[in-house]
């Protein structure tokens, strides 16, 4: 199941809910009084309760690298398109420190799913959402769009660098209202750290003046990569970040990846099953629409609960 | 039965087929006569067209080089009963170039704007198919109607500083602003058509990686999208150049008959966009056997430094499109 197994399974209480003897602060205990995540119990064979168990409250400087506290949820989301429903009750957490991996067939709704969290879905005109994301426990509905885009960063499918120089692209995010400011001194540290721990330093450092646009797919994408660090993001989305992308940049990108996961929580929409094997720690399988099991990387490629997700790791489907 | 036959028949058929397949079989060689036909007449067409802009080319510059020297694109037309002392066609050069500018100078931003609106807004959607609808008419009008509409406009009292005025006060509307203000009407469908589909052709996750980084749309507009149609805008407005360069009912009706430019009014500079004066095609026009001046030496010599222009804000329009391509995969 999709539990730690150091973590006892939690109690749940009649209304869905996790019992506490204290009223968790919630500042303090990040993810408490949460609905349990429903793990394939449509195909009978999953059970409830499978929200990680929290620890007792502790202050947070205090977190052990082996908890990993969650940064973002996402809680009975459904979003459609008009008639078409793309995603139906979608219950799943993102933790810090982890690589999320959304896998299932093409259409299942799985970037669908990743667009909806930096608000990227309300961009279609048609798209409908329900239920409630969380980052830190704030529903983003309460955020102003481009704050929560400045802390739950994108990765697209296409290299996408903007017409200007190296340097400008990853300045790009930092500069308010397309002015030149700040200037090019106060910006270069970020810029240099951030194409540093993109590991693209050591292949553009000498030319930043450089247009991006002549890089290589692979360098562009680690450029983009770049540009969403600069602005210090607690949550990076990757859209199928290597689709486009030959074997050897595949696996810088993923190597990059798992570099990053330190600071920030990642997800990532792959169709790779390989690709989400090697990055991922945490998997999330999705089937029109349905979360259909969310558990650890090991435990969904080694010994999934659903019959939907067997056959999809086995490559029966998909 | 008839089933069974034809089933035979295409049995045989296939058979046939591939026991002829291991020859190298041209596809042309299954062509109907009505699709070598077709073929044929598209590349009789696509020659003549060639070959009637070869003819116009070659024909304008065998005359016009004849009669073009240093002489008669430097000096001023005169009126004169003599032929000889009528002198070149400097001021009809400058005010083709001056009406050019003024109208692109107009219609950019202009054009551009509208792009911008129809692409990255466009909502409501009947007010966009308005707008639409508004381009294409202006496309499609005659640009005698466009120049008799600017001249009612300019005709109007309160425009008067715009234009010539007579001793009366009594406003004449034509003038370098006026026509060039009219032309920018004509120009400004391209720049809108060149701005659109450069916008177009940027893919929508360029915007988003815009947004994502948390960007609003003014910002994504300003600092991606525009610099990333730079080429697009230039084609579009050096497209409309040159239809403002080719154009002569505006120039007729908005700009007068005077073949020097007659400055109005004591301001330098402005003096020049208040006053009248004469472009190539006017001049052209003017000179031709249809005209008052009946001197088709200077009309050809003219007409051959128009298409010059003409041809080179083409050549700048190749250019401009070649080298400012970007890619996005």
């Amino acid at each position: 199941m999709g539990v730690r197994p150091d973590h006892q399974q939690p109690e749940v209480a009649s209304n869905g809910t996790l019992p506490h003897a204290v009223p968790p602060l919630r500042r303090i205990v990040v993810g408490g009084e949460v609905p349990p995540i429903r793990v394939g119990d449509e195909y009978g064979n999953g059970s409830s309760a499978q929200v990680p168990e929290q620890p007792a409250p502790v202050p947070e400087d205090q977190f052990g690298p082996e908890w990993y506290h969650e940064c973002m949820r996402t809680e009975s989301l459904s979003i459609s398109f008009g008639e078409k429903v793309a995603v139906k009750e979608v219950s799943l957490q993102v933790n810090a420190g982890q690589v999320l991996a959304l896998i299932g067939p093409s259409g299942c709704g799985k970037t669908t799913l990743l667009r909806s969290m930096n608000k990227l879905v309300d961009l279609t005109p048609t798209a409908r959402r329900t239920g409630r994301i969380l980052l830190d426990g704030e529903n983003i509905d309460l955020f102003d769009d481009t704050q929560l885009r400045k802390r739950v960063g994108m990765l697209f499918q296409q290299p996408n660098p903007f017409p200007m120089s190296i340097f400008d692209n990853i300045a790009y995010g930092l500069r308010e209202r397309g002015s030149k400011r700040p200037r090019k001194k106060v910006l270069e540290p970020i810029v240099v750290d951030a194409l540093k721990r993109a590991g693209l330093w050591d292949e553009v450092g000498d030319n930043l003046d450089h247009p991006a646009l002549s890089l290589s797919g692979g360098q562009q994408q680690r450029l983009c990569i770049a540009r969403s660090l600069a602005v210090t993001p607690e949550v990076l989305l990757l859209d199928e970040p290597c689709s486009a992308l030959d074997p050897i940049s595949t696996a810088i990108i993923e190597e990059t990846v798992v570099q990053l996961k330190d600071d920030m929580a990642i997800v990532i929409v792959t169709h790779n099953l390989q690709q989400a094997a090697r990055v991922a720690d945490q998997v999330a399988f999705m089937y029109l629409g349905d979360l259909v099991e969310y558990g650890s990387a090991d435990q969904i490629f080694n010994d999934p609960m659903a019959e939907r997700t067997k056959d999809y790791v086995r490559g029966d489907f998909g | 039965m008839s089933t069974t036959t034809t089933r035979k028949r295409k049995q045989e058929a296939v058979r046939q087929t591939r026991a002829a397949r291991p020859k190298k079989i041209k596809s042309k060689d299954s062509w109907s006569i009505g699709d070598r036909i077709g073929v044929g007449l598209a590349w009789f067409f696509g020659l003549m067209l060639c070959l009637v802009a070869a003819a116009i080319t070659l024909y304008m510059a065998w005359k016009g080089v004849s009669f073009v020297n240093w002489e008669i694109i430097s000096t001023s037309p005169e009126a004169s009963l003599e032929q000889s002392k009528t002198g070149g066609f400097l001021d009809p050069i400058i005010g083709t170039v001056l009406l050019t500018v003024i109208g692109a100078a107009i219609a950019t931003p202009i054009g551009v704007a509208i792009a911008i609106w129809l692409t990255e807004y466009g909502r409501p959607a009947p007010l966009a198919r308005f707008v639409e609808a508004g381009i294409e008419v202006i496309v499609g009008a005659p640009s005698i109607v466009l120049a008799i509409f600017g001249l009612l406009v300019f005709q109007q009292g309160f425009l008067s500083p715009f234009s010539f005025t007579a001793e009366g006060g009594a406003v004449f509307g034509r003038s370098f602003f006026a026509a060039g203000a009219v032309m920018s009407l004509i120009a400004l469908p391209f720049v809108v058509g060149g701005t659109r589909e450069a916008l177009n052709s940027i893919p929508r996750h360029v915007r988003e990686a815009s947004y994502a980084l948390g960007k609003d749309q003014a910002s994504t507009i300003r600092r991606v999208l525009l610099p990333s149609s730079r080429s697009g805008i230039a084609t579009g407005s050096t497209l409309g150049m040159a239809q403002i360069a080719g154009d002569t009912a505006v120039v007729v009706v908005l700009l007068g008959a005077s073949l020097q430019i007659s400055p109005e009014g004591d301001i330098p500079g402005l003096d020049v966009l208040k006053g009248t004066g004469s472009t190539l095609t006017s001049f052209v026009f003017q000179n031709s056997p249809a005209g008052e001046g009946n001197a088709p030496d200077k009309a050809y010599a003219a007409a051959f430094v128009l298409l010059l222009l003409v041809i080179l804000l083409n050549l700048i329009v190749n250019l401009v499109t070649r080298k400012g391509k970007q890619v996005w995969g």
